[in-house]
């Protein structure tokens, strides 16, 4: 069989290859070109939940929204944060070109509090995503807030920490580790069916080209830097 | 000139039953002591036998649930003010006219509520919204208009032939006339209007007075009818008393929807906002509880108050239950009317923003929603600041690269052979970066900046103390943290 009669075959409407995604509406996109070729949108799902597991701490999930939030408040929507674990760092926002009079930080202890003020911000026209830090919660509240999302039309990015991992509602669920200085994105769930190889990301560039010039490198067990003493 | 008179056929009764969802028996009285009588009863009294015009005694007889309660003018009349003060919304020419109609002349408005039918469902349905049963007629007369409703003929005449033909149809009782001359018309078989035309005018004038007939040339359009003009007052104030003690927050709501569909159709008519509003509850033998709802922007949304109002609702609590509801518009602001657009504007968008904060913080309070801003310091501590959201940062200094996430208090780091350790020993990446300023207050900095790693490659920003054998701290990550309770209580410390 030559190749055209070989596309006729493929292209022919009722031949469905597990390679291809079903249709998903058009995502946000994430900034990274690498995260986006594997999301079915080519983005972060919108009107719908997102949860991205962390192996551990302070590896680089935040940095993994911070393009798609800044051109979200750059376009006069609003990004709310509900329940952050530490003060977002306003300076540094306004670095990665977030537009700060468009960020809400709704601080609370009590977890329905969170669920509620999470629900209202993602049923408000002006809100575009909600970042929310949320280790326990039942599957039905993650479930109502889900349905706040597709009502409000604006994204859910829920940061849990890796321990927690049934399966839940959430339209895409990514699993962060760091290996090699590097940032391993692993797709756990995506709307459309397959899972793709992960990808790794240099979150931090800067820092490898600044440990660089400061004649230093990340596996350098014995860092040389005047006045430490190791 | 066309005029909307708005008669409320059951206004004793609607003022302590509009707020009621529970269908018991009631029945207004007047007079005093054995002399009192029915004025007026709803449906359920009606059904028991009990009727207007009976003794309170007689009522009693035939229902022993029967709630009876004293008229009160007063209040009567501060609700007909109100409706007027709410009508004016949809004209400046609103007009009372005692015991039970608001008259509103139309003609100029009817282009912008859509036609005399449009605007007729609009006073309508706004009228059932506040809970009251009203009669509407609209003739080119305010006489004939008030008559039409007294007669219960809801007409829509605009042109001055077809009053003429409609007014002849009515019954001659609504020419107001003495008990003695309205005995004369009926025992001459005079029952309607066109009975009255036909007999020649001045022996009947001289019979009946010349009242009767001036009043028909003011229906009819050949005399003037001047009526004075309502003025709505500065503020609004209304109270309205609960139909059965109430604790639950939806209960209060029931009676407060009505009174924010008032405010808001006041505050649209004076084209205003409602910036503070203060809501009072009374008890029994109690202090009364006052709320005070302070809003962002100044609003005339009576959704929004409702669900402002709910949240403040929610999360208080009452010490007993509350027997009648007042509300009070404590500071208004000019606010500019907003014009019908297809597609979603910025406006609409702020006003979106403006509103969830305050929903957010009816029920989490002031501090619980902030935003954020930059600072002109190069303290890191110093760097940001609460603010109220949606206040414009000053222009970003350039610096260098900065963590995601700041600790309010930095974190003595443990040491181990002078080398910091967090979770496994650190290696530095980059830096130092010195930060050394604020001697001119009492916050001196002297510190060297490190961008580390520890063993499971977490980046974390350290800083060491300048001076002779300063000591290690942790100030930043470069990402999240994952959830600990410490963070939690960081960041509420950080936001007070």
């Amino acid at each position: 069989m030559n190749a055209a009669a070989l596309d006729t075959v493929l292209n022919h409407p009722a031949i469905w290859r597990g390679s291809a995604l079903a249709p998903v509406p058009r995502g946000l996109a994430t900034g990274f070109p690498e995260i986006d070729a594997v999301l079915p949108g080519e983005g972060w799902p919108v009107g719908a939940l997102t949860e991205i597991y962390a192996e551990r701490k302070g590896i680089g999930e935040l940095q993994l929204a911070m393009p798609a939030a800044a051109r979200l408040t750059q376009a006069g929507r609003w990004l709310t944060f509900v329940a952050a674990p530490h003060v977002p760092y306003a300076p540094a926002l306004a670095e990665r070109c977030l537009d700060l009079a468009r960020v809400l930080m709704v601080n609370t202890t009590v977890l329905e509090e969170r669920l509620w003020a999470a629900e209202q911000a993602l049923r408000a026209t002006c809100c575009g995503a909600v970042l929310m830090w949320l280790d326990h919660a039942h599957e039905r509240a993650l479930r109502r807030l889900q349905l706040a999302a597709e009502e409000g039309g604006s994204s859910l990015l829920l940061f849990r920490s890796a321990r927690v991992a049934p399966a839940t509602t959430a339209a895409l669920r990514l699993h962060v580790s760091r290996s090699d200085n590097r940032t391993v994105i692993r797709v756990l769930k995506r709307r459309g069916g397959g899972l793709p190889a992960p990808v790794a990301l240099d979150l931090h560039p800067w820092i490898r080209f600044s440990a660089r010039a400061a004649g230093l490198c990340a596996a350098d067990a014995t860092p040389r830097i005047p006045g430490v003493v190791c | 000139m066309l005029w909307l008179a708005l008669r409320l056929p059951s206004l004793p009764l609607d003022i302590f039953r509009r707020a009621a969802q529970s269908d018991e028996a009631f029945a207004i009285s007047s007079g005093e002591g054995n002399r009192a009588s029915i004025i007026a009863c709803n449906n359920r009294a009606r059904g028991k036998g009990v009727q207007a015009g009976m003794p309170v005694v007689a009522a009693m007889a035939l229902d022993a649930q029967l709630h009876v309660v004293a008229r009160e003018a007063d209040a009567e009349q501060a609700a007909l003010e109100h409706i007027a003060a709410w009508a004016l919304q949809f004209t400046p020419v609103v007009s009372i006219a005692l015991p039970d109609t608001v008259l509103l002349e139309i003609e100029g408005s009817l282009h912008l509520f859509g036609g005399l039918n449009g605007l007729r469902r609009q006073v309508a349905n706004g009228m059932s919204a506040l809970g009251y049963q009203a009669v509407i007629a609209i003739a080119p007369t305010p006489l004939a208009a008030q008559w039409f409703c007294s007669a219960n003929v809801p007409v829509r005449i605009r042109h001055a032939d077809a009053l003429h033909v409609s007014l002849a149809q009515l019954p001659a009782s609504v020419l107001d006339l003495t008990p003695d001359a309205a005995r004369l018309l009926e025992d001459l078989g005079i029952a309607t209007i066109a009975d009255c035309l036909a007999l020649p005018r001045s022996g009947l004038a001289r019979r009946i007075g010349p009242r009767a007939f001036d009043l028909l040339d003011r229906a009819a359009g050949r005399l003037p009818d001047p009526r004075p003009r309502y003025a709505p007052p500065t503020v609004y104030s209304a109270s309205q008393p609960l139909p059965a003690p109430a604790q639950e927050a939806e209960m209060l709501l029931f009676a407060a929807r009505q009174l924010l569909a008032e405010l808001c159709g006041y505050l649209s008519a004076t084209a205003q906002g409602v910036q503070r509003l203060q809501l009072v509850l009374s008890h029994h033998g109690r202090e009364p509880t006052q709320l005070t709802l302070s809003l962002v922007a100044a609003s005339r949304d009576a959704e929004h108050l409702l669900s402002v109002l709910r949240e403040c609702l929610n999360a208080t609590q009452l010490p007993s239950p509350a027997i009648a509801i007042a509300l009070r518009s404590e500071l208004l602001l000019p606010v500019a009317a907003r014009s019908a657009s297809l597609l979603p504007d910025a406006a609409r968008q702020a006003e979106a923003a403006t509103q969830l904060v305050e929903r957010l913080r009816a029920r989490l309070g002031e501090e619980g929603v902030v935003g954020l801003r930059t600072m002109d310091d190069y303290r890191p501590e110093r760097g940001w600041h609460a603010c109220e959201p949606g206040t414009p940062s000053s222009a970003a200094t350039a610096t260098d690269s900065r963590p995601l996430w700041l600790l309010t208090a930095p974190r003595p780091l443990d040491e181990n052979n002078a080398a910091p350790c967090y979770e496994g020993r650190l290696s530095l990446l980059a830096g130092p970066e010195r930060i050394e300023t604020g001697w001119w207050d009492d916050a001196l900095v002297e510190r060297d900046y490190f961008v580390a790693a520890n063993p499971g490659q977490a980046l974390l920003w350290i800083y060491r103390e300048r001076h002779a054998g300063g000591k290690w701290y942790l100030h930043g990550f470069f990402a999240a943290l994952s959830l600990c309770i410490a963070g939690y209580s960081l960041l509420i410390a950080a936001v007070h």
